[in-house]
Formats: C-alpha cells, structure tokens, sequence
C-alpha cells in the first residue's frame, strides 16, 4: 500500500498539523517507507495470537472513588496563570460555533 | 408501494454517581465555580497518568448484571482523538474494541404487551468540559469560554440495538433505562443537569426490506418530550426526502425545541475519523468472578422482579404495582407501608400511596423521598382504617395532621381529637333518636314517600356524630328506625 499526497494531507488536517506542499510531498516518502516495514511484519503469521493491549501483561491498578483534591480557586489561579487568556474563571478560546 | 418502517437505536450517555472523576481525585460535584474541580489530570499539564476509579468500575458491574449482560474479564481503554478546546487532551479516554459490558437485554412496554430491546454494549468513558458561548459579558466577545469542571467526570455508554420501530418506542427504552440506572444507584438521571442525555439513530426503510436505511443521528436529547418530537420531525423529514425522490446523506443533527425540527450539524465529509488505538497510560481493566458475585450480592431487587412479587404478594393490579415500581424509593415506601397496615391493607396503601400521597408531594414539590409522613405514620393509619376504627374521611383529616407535623402517629391523633368512630350502636341509636326528633319535617316528608329527605336525614345523624360514624352503620338504624 502506498500513500497518495492527498491522503497525507487529510491525516495532517485531522492531526491539526500544518503542512507545505513540499512537506506533504517529502512525508510520502517518509510514510511510503514505514508501510513498505508494516508490510514486512504483516507477512509474520500471528493466527491465534492475542492481539496486544499493553506491552506489560498486567492488569490495571484502581483508585478508591475518594475526593483526594480539595478544589481549590488558588490551584485553578495558579493553573491559569499559564493560559493566554482567562476570564471569570474560564480558559478563552477563539470562537467555536459547530 | 410498501409502507415505511421506522428504525431506531439509542446511545444513552449516563453520568455515574461517583464522587470522584474517573481517572483522578477531583470532585464530581455539580455547580462549582468555574474550573476549581479541575486538577492537573484533568487539564491535562505534560506528565500526568490516569488512574481508573474503582467506582466507576463498580457501576458498571451493576449496570450489566441489571440488564443480563456479560461482564468482561478484560476490557481495554482506548483514545478517541479529536480536537475541541474543552478536550484539553485532543483525546478522550474511552473503550472500543473491548468494552466493559457485552450484550443484555431490556423489556419495554408496548401498548397491552411487552418487547425486549436488546443491548449492544456498555462502555467506560470520561465526559470532556463545557463549552460556554454567550451571555457571559464583555470578555466573551468573539470568545468561547471553557469550564473544564465537568471533564474527566465518568460516563457509562448504554448503546441498543436498531430495535425500536417508533418515537413511542424509543420514549419507552430511554424512560425504561432512566428508571433502572436510578433504581441500581448509578446515576441520579438529572436530566437537566445533563447526567443522562440520549442521541437517536434514526432512519426510515420500505417494509421487508432487509437492508437498514442510511441513519441520522439526533444527538444531546435530554427531555423524553424532546426525544419524542424530535424522532417524529425526523422520520417525517426522511420520509418526504426519499418519496420526493431525494436520498438521505448520513449526518449529526441537532433538535431546535423552538422551532420543533431537526438541523444538519456535520456532513459525512467532515465527520471525525476518530482513530482509535489502545491508551498506554492504562493497563487492560481485569473483572474477577468474585468481584462480580460480591456486587451482585449487594444489588437491590431489580424493578420487574419486584412489580411480578408485588403482582403476586399483594394482589395488585398490573397499573399499580408498575406504578409502585417506578422508583426505588417509592417501591421500598410501599412494602415499608404494608409492613405498618398489615398485608391484608395492601391494596388500601396502594391506593393512598397513588392518590393522596402523590397528590400531596406533588402539590408541595416534594419526592417520595422527602415525605413528611413516614411510611410506618401512614401504615399505622392505614390499620386504623382497615379495621375500621376510623372512616375514610377522618382519615383524611389524621393524614392531614401527619404532614402538618401536628402529631406522631395516626393513633395519637386520633384518641387526642376523639375521632374513633362510634360504632357502639346504643350510643349511636340516642343520637339518631335526636335527629329524628330535631328533624321532624325530613322524617314526614320520608314517610311521604321522598328518598332524598332519607339522605338528607343521614347527612344530619353523620353531622350530630362529627363524621365519626360508619354512614353505612348510620344509614340502617336510621331505615330501622323509620320503618
């Protein structure tokens, strides 16, 4: 399988990545490369193998449904502290409007 | 030309009851300031892990042994990407390939019968913040505001299969599953506060047709009157579509209440390509057997148990007992009741829970829950009527005086105010005696042949008593006494 320009700029716009036409155009190659890999491992057989969910076969440690954080407005303050621009407590953002 | 079949399925989001998020110790509760119940996980700051809540976990163990599912061994966390500014991670932790809960089933009632819809899954996912775009002021123009409170709170997705045929079915699955995961105490169902919302798949195909059509999606349906108008717009819109010659474009539409119609909100083109993948931050979530039998054991009788054992207990009608079982507090007033009245009262606790009871909190905007008369006040009231102490109608006044507070039980009330009933009838023949001789016009009118000076003559024994009398008692030593 091989990549069209086209589709490289599809998964570029749903990553939210910007890219040139040259950059899309030297990405296929990139990309072109790693499947030409992905084709050799699919060559593996794997019937009956169990697909992989995590690389330790482990299971997953839970938490105790407690409030261990107090919510506090200092914490937020110095959390916003950060953003380019807050108001009334909330994080600014452009404009959405679906 | 064949008729149009209607076909709908449901992907119900419920916000369980946790009291912490399911991925971090931040608070679930509703109606912070903006923000404060965000914590570091929840912003997603560089170098944070989740950590799965294990009552989360446990709400979903309940919710899939209420609908006789599979509980999963193993199930997986995935990331579902996309990017919207109250996502802060450009991801959401959610199940794909191995979710939690596998399959169940839930019967709904149609018309005089019953039809069981069967479930796809369930799956653990954490809800994204709020977006707020208007009538914050000033700061807000051209600016979206963001409240990341709400991210990170727990969500168990209830997906159906395409087995509803009608608005009227769907209403009854969404109200059917909003009574459940209230009565098993996963989620409180508020639905305006967004802690149980519905999406609807919908689309419409030519009788026998095995193919299903292509299907719209309402989504964030959160009343059962907006879900009900809001499928009915649209199949009538799919259906003029497709008979005007037009074909129906797979798409993510929004109800209007206002304007009572359904609006595209996405196109097939720019629809997410989600691209899914295992979350390494998470190991795979491992259900033990003993894990589920411990749950199990703590689950309370689940609503059609219940409404069978009250059908056969109580010798209720199908309306009541499903009346009775609607909630799980109501349910536990009513056997709370019976167990004060006595079972052969049943029916009687029945009837006043339905009418009076119900009348009453209602008028007050009060739940089952918050009734000023306990259910052992309103048993005990209850026995005194069924073994005739007192009449209906004075029970009426000793209800009245429970839930003003003006005494503690029925039986108190009634001995301070005097209001047994006179049932000894020496005591009831003088007072008749009376009225007979205070009434001697009514009683040469009776003998005159007019029956309603009889009645006129009951209304005044039952008056000299004060209604503490059985009329019917009354009625005949009055006709003994006439004759």
């Amino acid at each position: 399988m091989s990549l069209t320009p086209e589709q490289v700029r599809r998964v570029a716009h749903l990553a939210r990545i910007e890219i040139s036409d040259a950059e899309a155009a030297s990405t296929v190659g990139h990309l072109n490369d790693i499947f030409t890999l992905i084709e050799k491992m699919q060559a593996v057989d794997t019937r009956g193998v169990e697909p992989m969910a995590h690389a330790q076969d482990v299971g997953q440690r839970l938490r105790a449904d407690r409030v261990s954080e107090a919510g506090e407005v200092a914490q937020r303050d110095a959390f916003q502290a950060i953003a380019p621009e807050t108001a009334a407590g909330l994080y600014l953002v452009p404009k959405v409007i679906e | 030309m064949k008729a149009w079949e209607v076909v709908i399925g449901i992907e119900t989001h419920a916000q369980l009851s946790t009291r912490a998020k399911i991925f971090s110790g931040s608070s679930t509760a509703f109606g912070a300031a903006p923000n404060v119940q965000a914590n570091a996980v929840d912003i997603a700051l560089p170098g944070v892990l989740p950590v799965l809540n294990k009552g989360a976990v446990e709400c979903a163990i309940r919710f899939g042994l209420a609908v006789g599912a599979e509980i999963a061994p193993r199930s997986v966390f995935a990331r579902k990407n996309y990017f919207y500014p109250d996502l802060p991670k450009g991801y959401q932790i959610s199940q794909y390939e191995l979710p939690v809960v596998l399959g169940g089933k839930l019967a709904i009632a149609v018309g005089d019968g019953e039809k069981v819809v069967n479930l796809t899954r369930a799956h653990l996912e954490e809800d994204a913040g709020k977006s707020l775009h208007e009538g914050l002021g000033h700061h807000f123009h051209g600016r979206t505001g963001i409240d990341l409170n709400r991210a990170g709170t727990p969500l168990l997705e209830i997906v159906s299969e395409p087995d509803m045929r009608s608005a009227a079915e769907a209403v009854a699955y969404a109200r059917v599953l909003h009574a459940l995961v209230r009565w098993i105490g996963i989620c409180d169902g508020n639905m305006q506060e967004g802690s149980f919302r519905c999406d609807a798949n919908v689309s419409v195909r030519r009788v026998g047709e095995a193919k299903l059509g292509t299907r719209r999606e309402i989504k964030n349906l959160n009343s059962f009157r907006f879900m009900q108008q809001a499928i009915e717009y649209e199949v009538q819109w799919q259906i003029a579509t497709l008979e005007d010659g037009g074909t129906i474009e797979q798409a993510t539409v929004l109800f209007d209440p206002g304007s009572g119609e359904t609006r595209a909100m996405r196109s097939k083109e720019d629809a997410h390509d989600y691209r899914y993948f295992p979350d390494p931050d998470l190991l795979p979530l491992l259900i033990d057997r003993q894990w589920v039998e411990r749950v199990g054991l703590a689950m309370p009788e689940l609503p059609a148990a219940k409404r069978q054992r009250l059908l056969a207990d109580y010798a209720l009608s199908a309306y009541d007992a499903a009346f009775l079982t609607s909630s799980l507090e109501l349910a536990a007033y009513f056997e709370a009741t019976v167990a004060a009245a006595g079972r052969s009262n049943a029916k009687t606790c029945a009837n006043w829970l339905m009418v009076d009871l119900t009348a009453r909190l209602n008028k007050d905007d009060l739940e089952i829950g918050q009734s000023p008369v306990a259910a052992a006040q309103l048993g005990g009231l209850i026995a005194r009527i069924g073994d005739g102490t007192i009449s209906t109608n004075i029970a009426r006044k000793v209800f009245d005086a429970l839930w003003t507070g003006d005494g503690s039980s029925a039986d108190e009330i009634i001995s301070r105010h005097g209001w047994q009933q006179i049932s000894d009838s020496s005591a009831l023949e003088s007072l008749i005696d009376d009225v007979l001789a205070a009434n001697a016009a009514m009683v040469a009118e009776f003998r005159a042949g007019k029956e309603r000076a009889f009645n006129a003559l009951v209304g005044q024994a039952m008056k000299a008593t004060r209604g503490k009398a059985n009329p019917q008692q009354v009625s005949e030593l009055l006709r003994k006494k006439l004759a």
